[in-house]
Parts: C-alpha cells; sequence; structure tokens
C-alpha cells in the first residue's frame, strides 16, 4: 500500500514535493482534505465517548439499583 | 416470503442492527473514499484553468450534496416521528443533525479555500453562500432546541416543526444558481446536459460522494445507537446490554 502510494505519486507528480505543492495551491488543498479529515476524525471519537460515557452511566445506575434491593 | 418491517422500528431490535449497519457502512466508506481519493489525485488531470486548486472539488461538491441531503433525510424522520408518534424517528433526526451541520460546515470550508484563488476572495454574499450558510444555522438551530428541552418526546416535536420548515430552504440553496446571479457557478452534474467536466474528474466526484454518503449512514447509526441508549436507560434490554459490555 504505502509502495503503491509512493509508486503513484512518483509516476503522476513526479516527485514528492510536486505532490505537496499542488501547484502552488499547497494551502487551499490541504487546508480543506486535512480539515476534512480531522473534522470526521474528531466526530468518530466524539461518537465513541458519548457511548463509553452512556455506558458508564447505566452501569453505575445498575450497581446502586442492586445495593438498594 | 414477508419481512415485518416493523419489528425493526423499536429500539430494543433496531439497536444490534444498527450496529451491524454502521460497521457494514464504515468499511464502505473507508473503501469509496480510497478509490475516490486515488481518482482524484492520480488519474484525473490537472485542469486547464485552474491548475491543482479545482482538486479541492472531490470534498466539496459531495460535502455540499450531503447537507442538503442529509437535512432532507432528518425532516423526513421528524416528519414521521411528528406524524406516527414512533420513538426511533425521532431518534433518527436527531442522530442525522450533527453529521449534517459536519457536512455543512465543510461544504462552506472548502468553498472559502477554493473561492480565494479562484474568484480573489474568502467570502461573498450571494445567494448561493448565504443560503448554504442558512443550512448551517438551520442545524445548529435544531440541535439547540433539542438541547433545550429536557423531555425528550417534547424536544422531537418542537425539533421536527424546525426541520420542516427549513426544508424550504433547500430548494433556495440548489436553484440559487438559476435563479440569481451569483458568483457561484451553475451545477456541476446536470441530467439533461452532456458533462462539461472530465470523465475521470466526475467519476472521482461521484465515489467520493458514494464514500460520504456511506459515512454519514454508519456516523448517524452510532450516534443513534448513544441515543438509544442514553433515552431508554430505564428498561431492561438497555441494562442487560451495560451489563453484558462491561
Amino acid at each position: 500500500m504505502g509502495g503503491g502510494l509512493r509508486e503513484g505519486i512518483r509516476v503522476n507528480w513526479g516527485s514528492l514535493e510536486n505532490f505537496l505543492a499542488m501547484g502552488g495551491y499547497a494551502f487551499y488543498v490541504w487546508g480543506s482534505y486535512l480539515v476534512t479529515l480531522g473534522l470526521v476524525i474528531a466526530e468518530i471519537v466524539l461518537l465513541a465517548l458519548r457511548k463509553r460515557s452512556a455506558l458508564a452511566r447505566l452501569r453505575l445506575h445498575g450497581a446502586a439499583a442492586q445495593e438498594n434491593r | 416470503m414477508s419481512i415485518n418491517w416493523f419489528k425493526y422500528s423499536s429500539p430494543q431490535t433496531f439497536f444490534p442492527l444498527a450496529g451491524k449497519l454502521a460497521l457494514g457502512f464504515g468499511v464502505l466508506a473507508l473503501l469509496a473514499c480510497g478509490v475516490g481519493l486515488y481518482l482524484g489525485f492520480f488519474v484525473a488531470p490537472t485542469d486547464a484553468q485552474q491548475g491543482e486548486a479545482y482538486r479541492i472539488i472531490f470534498i466539496h461538491v459531495p460535502a455540499a450534496w450531503m447537507s442538503m441531503f442529509l437535512y432532507l433525510v432528518m425532516a423526513f424522520w421528524a416528519g414521521l416521528g411528528l406524524a406516527f408518534n414512533t420513538r426511533l424517528s425521532g431518534m433518527m433526526a436527531s442522530a442525522i443533525a450533527p453529521t449534517g451541520a459536519l457536512f455543512t460546515f465543510l461544504a462552506l470550508w472548502t468553498g472559502s479555500l477554493w473561492g480565494k484563488p479562484t474568484w480573489g476572495t474568502w467570502w461573498v454574499w450571494d445567494a448561493r453562500l448565504t443560503s448554504e450558510l442558512i443550512l448551517l444555522f438551520l442545524y445548529f438551530g435544531f440541535m439547540a432546541l433539542q438541547a433545550a428541552i429536557d423531555d425528550p418526546r417534547r424536544a422531537d416535536k418542537a425539533g421536527a416543526v424546525l426541520a420542516l420548515v427549513g426544508v424550504v430552504n433547500i430548494p433556495i440553496i440548489y436553484f440559487s444558481v438559476k435563479w440569481w446571479n451569483t458568483l457561484h457557478q451553475g451545477a456541476s452534474v446536470s441530467l439533461t446536459k452532456a458533462p462539461t467536466m472530465a470523465a475521470t474528474m466526475l467519476t472521482g466526484m461521484a465515489v467520493m460522494a458514494f464514500g460520504f454518503w456511506f459515512y454519514s449512514i454508519a456516523a448517524a447509526l452510532m450516534r443513534a445507537r448513544c441515543i438509544m441508549l442514553e433515552r431508554e436507560r430505564a428498561s431492561e434490554w438497555v441494562a442487560d446490554y451495560a451489563r453484558g459490555s462491561g
């Protein structure tokens, strides 16, 4: 996979520097892609945390209910 | 053979199904975005007018499509909940809203980063950009309204009314480039006209759109599962699930 990516960059862009430069539009192109990637990852992390805290609260609640029995 | 669709309309039976579907659509999203990015960066040619700046299109257009499509799906579920008073419908509407807001923000963000090098400005108050910004505020308004009401059933009803009224904004966004003189260009893809861009560009954009679509389904289902655990916390099946997953 990593090798294929390097090969793809070399064949289509000449070099990694050219690829990263995006024809002088690096800030705009990568600014779009990195923010998109960052926010998608943030959403997934927040969803995982939300589920974990919901389950933790449920378990706390369940334990308290059992003690009161 | 008959399928009982109502079987999955209760949170208890939908919860495990949603978990499996979220995983499946998550994998599909990863695959589609991988192929889409490959097409976008390694197969699609450099644009004759815009150089490499145009490559923002592979996330900008799919994000903008999703921002409108998710709003319609959210309003559909909200309306269904309002009409039939089903518990799951309101949960689905609430589960879609943050992902819809995310794609609306991304459409605006990537559009701004695209506008600067091509139009010479980050922002302009033209009809397309302004109506898309209103869409972002509609998502935020829906989420804030629901968060402000403690009783989930009442929160669902209030949110549903807001969501349904806001639907009027969707055709305004979509047709804004036709109805008004906008700096934003016309529709990139049309059913009636021959495509104006290279086939590989169009394919890359379409594959990315599928990737975003699958991702949205996965994210919304994951959030729906959280909402079920939170809202149905008093029920036996949720207690069982919490014990089993500990």
